[in-house]
């Protein structure tokens, strides 16, 4: 598929989507779902506002901690199980059931512990992005081909060099692609903590403006989001892609 | 059981422990955290007196109803897709940021749209759910190996037979490993939605006994979702393994 074919699909799918809003409102009306016409007209406005910014620095502060946690944590546990053998076959299946759990259950427990405030959303974004980095960086570092391993110790590499030459680029797409899935999760995870209980964020003026009936401020956020989302994923993809192509 | 199974029932059962011992020494606060044996015992307790139970029942239908919704829905819009092979094309962007977009930032709009009733929360389980089953539907169909359908074309099978008596079987295992994947994704959209804003529900009854500070009914709570969703994964996890294994591509 050339690139301009998949710019127009992205375009068609832009447009089905603003067709499928205007339908919507044409059926549920003005006070549930504004038209995306105005909405888009007011969302111009209300992201240059302090109010807007003010929330937008709260969840990016929460979510740049965040991701930094579950990109450490994960991988410290990712490398660990990787290489002692044991540990990853007594670990994995924990780690699994762990992932497939709604932790927004837990997140009670960590408000308790942390009250309403920054470190609590910060560990809850991270909950949510530790397992997936932890589980395909273990993976990544189990597929190495013996073989690799073979070679390095027959041309006398230094730990260092191991690592560096052999171990990185052999493992970085399908870390990367762990790193990729954390960044989506934690996202999640930051913006459910902050529409449960918080005073700030992005999340918080979401249901804040659902509480207000205001319409069109909680869709001109929702737009926002939803926008930030889809581009980092875009980006983060094209950089994955390039790396398996390069691998 | 395995040497590694032993290993990690004592890790688990060591963490339990310590876990408890920590709470009665008091050495974690017990208006925080209480100890793992009374969350056991709340909710046998809880269990035995019926006064959740019909919340307990509302979630669990919740969360079937939106998988059954997502299964079957997934699975039409997936054979359909999969047959015209330009829409897939233009969907592909589609379905590779649809998991990366925090979908409960809709949960909000559903409301004003629904009103606060059961009808958002469904929709949630069935946002959450139902994109896995078109992949999972695209991925099997994709995978049906070539001389299925030669043989179909040599025995002149109709269309209706090749699909039920080859295509179904062999996409069989990837439409399974969909359905999991809808269950857990079910789960938590409906759950998640609950704890947001909702009129009832097991997520609603945590929030509300987190916020009455009744620590004993929320960790009883907290105890039973962990339970249910762990036996469910597993459960689906090991009939998964068996399927693969009978097909002969499975681990061991």
């Amino acid at each position: 598929m050339t690139a301009t074919e998949r710019i127009t699909d992205t375009l068609i799918l832009a447009v089905i989507a603003l067709l499928v809003w205007q339908g919507l409102h044409q059926i549920v009306g003005d006070t549930a779902l504004p038209a995306p016409v105005p909405t888009l007209a007011y969302l111009a406005k209300f992201v240059p506002t302090a109010r807007f910014g003010e929330s937008a620095w709260a969840t990016f502060q929460a979510f740049i901690l965040a991701l930094f946690f579950s990109y450490a944590v994960g991988l410290s546990i990712g490398i660990w199980m990787g290489f002692h053998r044991l540990s990853g076959a007594v670990g994995e299946p924990i780690l699994i059931s762990i992932y497939t759990l709604p932790k927004i259950t837990l997140y009670p427990v960590v408000l308790l512990i942390f009250g309403l405030s920054l470190p609590g959303r910060v560990t809850f974004g991270a909950m949510h992005g530790v397992l997936p980095v932890a589980l395909l960086t273990m993976n990544a570092i189990r597929n190495i081909p013996p073989v690799y391993l073979k070679s390095a110790r027959t041309m006398h590499l230094s730990p260092w060099q191991t690592i560096t030459t052999v171990l990185v680029p052999a493992t970085l797409p399908e870390v990367f692609s762990g790193l990729r899935i954390g960044f989506t999760l934690t996202l999640l995870g930051v913006l459910l903590a902050e529409m449960f209980a918080a005073k700030a964020g992005l999340g918080f003026l979401i249901i804040n403006a659902m509480q207000l009936l205001q319409a069109q401020e909680m869709v001109s956020v929702t737009v926002v989001l939803f926008v930030f989302a889809a581009a980092a994923n875009a980006l983060l993809l094209w950089i994955e892609h390039r790396l398996y192509r390069r691998a | 059981m395995s040497k590694v199974g032993w290993i990690r029932l004592a890790v688990i059962v060591l963490a339990i422990g310590l876990l408890e011992v920590c709470c009665r020494t008091k050495l974690i606060n017990p208006k925080v955290v209480i100890p793992p044996s009374e969350m056991a015992d709340a909710l046998v307790q809880m269990l035995i007196s019926g006064q959740v139970n019909g919340q307990i029942a509302r979630t669990f239908g919740i969360v079937l109803l939106a998988a059954a919704i997502s299964i079957v829905a997934g699975f039409a819009i997936g054979v359909v897709i999969h047959a015209i092979p330009r829409v897939r094309q233009a969907l592909d962007p589609f379905f590779a940021t649809y998991y990366a977009v925090p979908i409960f930032i809709f949960y909000p709009v559903m409301i004003v749209i629904f009103g606060l009733s059961i009808m958002p929360i469904v929709l949630m389980g069935v946002a959450t759910a139902v994109v896995a089953m078109i992949i999972a539907t695209l991925n099997g169909l994709d995978r049906i190996p070539r001389v299925l359908t030669k043989v179909a074309r040599v025995h002149r099978m109709g269309t209706v037979s090749t699909a039920l008596r080859l295509k179904l079987p062999a996409a069989a295992p990837h439409l399974f490993t969909g359905v999991k994947l809808v269950v857990s994704y079910a789960f938590i959209g409906v759950i998640a939605s609950e704890f947001i804003l909702a009129p009832a529900g097991l997520g609603r009854v945590i929030a509300d006994a987190y916020s009455d500070f009744n620590n004993r009914r929320m960790y009883a709570m907290m105890l039973l979702l962990v339970i249910v969703a762990t036996a469910v994964n597993m459960l689906l996890h090991v009939f998964d393994q068996r399927w693969a294994e009978r097909r002969g591509i499975g681990k061991s």
